[in-house]
């Protein structure tokens, strides 16, 4: 059996909405915006599990929850199999270098003001884990890996002074420099340009390997995640509504939301020009879900039911969940 | 079939304290009437540039410094003031990547469309330009009601369908749009395609879809120039633009894109970057980064050569 490395359990995060001033005076309680709306799932030592869904599914909160860069409203993560909440102040402090993140913006998670050796060295001095001079070194080190070479020339360099692709290098380096085995990366290629996109990709499978990594990786983009994700996980509205090893998920989607959704993504070739129009419908808002299954006003196969029970994930194939009533066991699925 | 947009050796600069920006450097482009010509490149190789010259749109200190931009057989480079204005929006339409820019939170979408008709039909009345604007609501499937809502009461997905209303609403010939679905979401991005597909056809449109999604223009365009440093390296169909590229360039752009449907498990790099406009490569401008150049291709730039329905400039194909 392999290990899980990292598993959340029931986990939540309700944003309070911002009231306007009238809505205030008028409007007793509380209404949320659930962001993460109960979703569990484990990650395996050594693998990358995908985390894909449109903007405001919750994603980006999710990583966040993970690293306890944001309190949950509910649920747990598990590290190694040990709840998250358990963990002294000092076992935290360890856990903060094991677990990392990769941001999309590369420009805006790099301060202008500080040298690209300070950037990558900041993590270190943070948990005062290396002198200055043993600093230097891991730092030229991790540069040659990723690729920014020539290290000490680049080391005094500002990020306004190097390319896009070199500022994504500056943030991965940095992330690795407290020699972490979970990285979480959110949307790392989306702000870059084609050639650009291919050569992180590729870094990121080299330092997996270099490194022992295990990724979750958060894209909107389901044709990338064929190059780098062992399994996927579909969400939407704060929730997982399909999870499971990709090549099933992409060769035999169940639930009609990941149906759609693959059916979206652009090809690069008139061969497989899509030749039925796409449904109509965008995401609604996460302050005011639809009831039962929230993906049913959207929904080509919904039925009555849908519109007043909520599903929950089932088992429909080695490894593979979904959460859709018609679809899975419940239902008359052939 | 007619010709509706012809560009000859455009070349357009930014003069900056440095030096000059060659944002566009010799570049040929045509556009048959009722046809998707898509225009793809990596972002800073000049297609916005390419597109805003076309409607005389350039920030300054952007300048055309040559060439010919026929449109209907006539030079838009030459024209004055008024017929430009009579062009933009009228007979040309544009929209741009995030619409939020060219809408004014200020103004209803009513308000929006009643300017929009006024600037070219000064007399019309309100009634009239509101029934207008109703009608093409309905075509593109907006209910007429979200005419008194304010631009950010709406969805990114739904702000680019009222731009294109805009646009179509005083009957242009041609659409010129530049990453039109860069900021939606995938299943957005796919029901735009959609609909500029059916409004073409509807509208008779000719369209120039600008855009780095290569994914993109091969579910709308029926030909595809490839853009690189300021210029278009290749032109040809779409199909045989994917099938059989010619181009070194076009090659390794087409090789390092992910593709859902095919099977090879790893995309190829193209090495390098794109170069400094200010002071671009010697000869072919590819020749730095191109796996396959010889010692001619930093001498001299290649002419285009006709190859296979394709039009390309590499020394491969002399
Ligand atoms: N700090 C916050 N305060 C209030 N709402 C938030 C906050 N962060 C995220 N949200 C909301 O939570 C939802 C999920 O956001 P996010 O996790 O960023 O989604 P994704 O990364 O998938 O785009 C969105 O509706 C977003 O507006
Ligand atoms: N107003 C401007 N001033 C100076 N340089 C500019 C200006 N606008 C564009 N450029 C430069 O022109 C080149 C082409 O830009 P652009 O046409 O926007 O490319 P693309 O649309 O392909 O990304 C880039 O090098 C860009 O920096
Ligand atoms: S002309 Fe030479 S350098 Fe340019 S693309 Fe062709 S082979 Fe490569
Ligand atoms: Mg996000
Ligand atoms: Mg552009």
């Amino acid at each position: 059996m392999r290990e899980e490395l990292v598993t959340v359990r029931n986990l939540k995060k309700h944003f309070p909405l911002e009231k306007g001033f009238f809505d205030r005076l008028l409007v007793r309680e509380h209404r949320f915006v659930k962001a993460v709306d109960n979703v569990s799932f484990s990650i395996m030592k050594g693998e990358v599990l995908g985390l894909v869904g449109e903007s405001g599914s919750g994603k980006t909160t999710t990583g966040r929850l993970i690293l306890g860069l944001l309190p949950a409203t509910g649920g747990e993560v598990l590290y190694r199999g040990r709840s998250v909440i358990s963990y002294s102040k000092k076992d935290m402090e360890e856990l903060r270098e094991r677990m990392q993140i990769i941001f999309q913006d590369p420009y805006a998670s790099l301060s202008p003001r500080m040298s690209i050796g300070k950037a990558i060295g900041h993590p270190l001095a943070i948990h005062h884990l290396a002198d200055a001079k043993t600093s230097k070194e891991i730092c030229l080190s991790i540069m040659e890996k990723v690729g920014l070479s020539p290290a000490p020339f680049l080391y005094r360099k500002y990020p306004h002074q190097l390319s896009g692709g070199q500022r994504q290098r500056v943030v991965i380096a940095r992330a690795l420099v407290t020699n972490p085995d979970f990285v979480i990366a959110d949307e790392p290629i989306a702000m870059a340009d084609v050639s650009v996109r291919a050569m992180i990709l590729e870094l990121m499978m080299k330092l997996k390997r270099e490194f022992d990594l295990t990724y979750l990786f958060i894209t909107h983009d389901l044709a990338t995640c064929k190059y780098i994700c062992d399994r996927i996980a579909i969400m939407y509205l704060g929730k997982i509504v399909e999870i499971g090893p990709l090549k099933e998920v992409f060769s035999r989607p169940v639930h009609p939301y990941t149906e759609t959704l693959l059916d979206a993504v652009p090809v690069p070739d008139p061969r497989f020009r899509r030749t039925h129009p796409m449904p109509k419908g965008e995401i609604p808002s996460a302050f005011n879900p639809p009831p039962g299954c929230n993906f049913h006003p959207r929904c080509y196969i919904a039925e009555t039911r849908c519109r007043n029970l909520e599903p929950g994930l089932e088992k429909v194939g080695e490894d593979h969940y979904v959460s859709c009533m018609v679809r899975g066991s419940w239902g008359s699925r052939d | 079939m007619a010709r509706i947009l012809h560009i000859e050796d455009l070349r357009v600069h930014f003069p900056i304290n440095i030096g000059t920006v060659r944002a566009v450097e010799g570049a040929n482009l045509t556009i048959e009437e009722g046809e998707v010509m898509g225009l793809v490149g990596e972002s800073g190789c000049g297609k916005s540039t390419l597109g805003l010259s076309i409607l005389r749109l350039l920030r300054p200190p952007g300048r055309i410094v040559e060439g010919k931009i026929l449109y209907h057989g006539e030079d838009i480079v030459r024209m004055g003031a008024k017929e430009i204005l009579a062009l933009r929006g009228g007979r040309i339409a544009m929209i741009f990547q995030d619409p939020l820019t060219s809408l004014n939170p200020l103004f209803s979408i009513k308000e929006h469309f009643i300017e929009t008709l006024r600037t070219h039909e000064k007399r019309i009345e309100t009634k009239e330009a509101l029934a207008r604007a109703e009608r093409m609501l309905s075509s593109l499937g907006i209910s007429p009601e979200r005419l008194h809502e304010y631009p950010h009461q709406m969805s990114g997905g739904m702000r680019q369908r009222i731009m294109i209303g805009l646009g179509l609403i005083l009957n242009p010939d041609l659409l010129i749009a530049d990453e039109p679905t860069t900021a939606l979401d995938v299943i957005v991005e796919a029901q735009f395609l959609d609909l500029l597909d059916d409004l073409r056809k509807r509208f008779n449109l000719s369209i120039m879809l600008i855009t780095h999604n290569l994914g993109n223009v091969a579910q709308l365009a029926d030909r595809i120039s490839v853009m690189y440093c300021g210029t278009i390296v290749e032109v040809g169909p779409a199909q045989t633009i994917f099938d059989e590229p010619l181009h070194p360039y076009t090659q390794g752009l087409l090789a390092s894109i992910p593709n859902i449907k095919l099977d090879e498990p790893e995309l190829k790099l193209m090495r390098g970057s794109l170069p400094d406009l200010v002071s671009p490569p010697s000869g072919c401008v590819f020749h730095p980064r191109c796996p396959r150049a010889m010692d001619v291709c930093s001498e001299e730039w290649p002419k285009t050569a006709a190859v296979n329905g394709h039009q390309v400039n590499c020394w491969l194909y002399r």
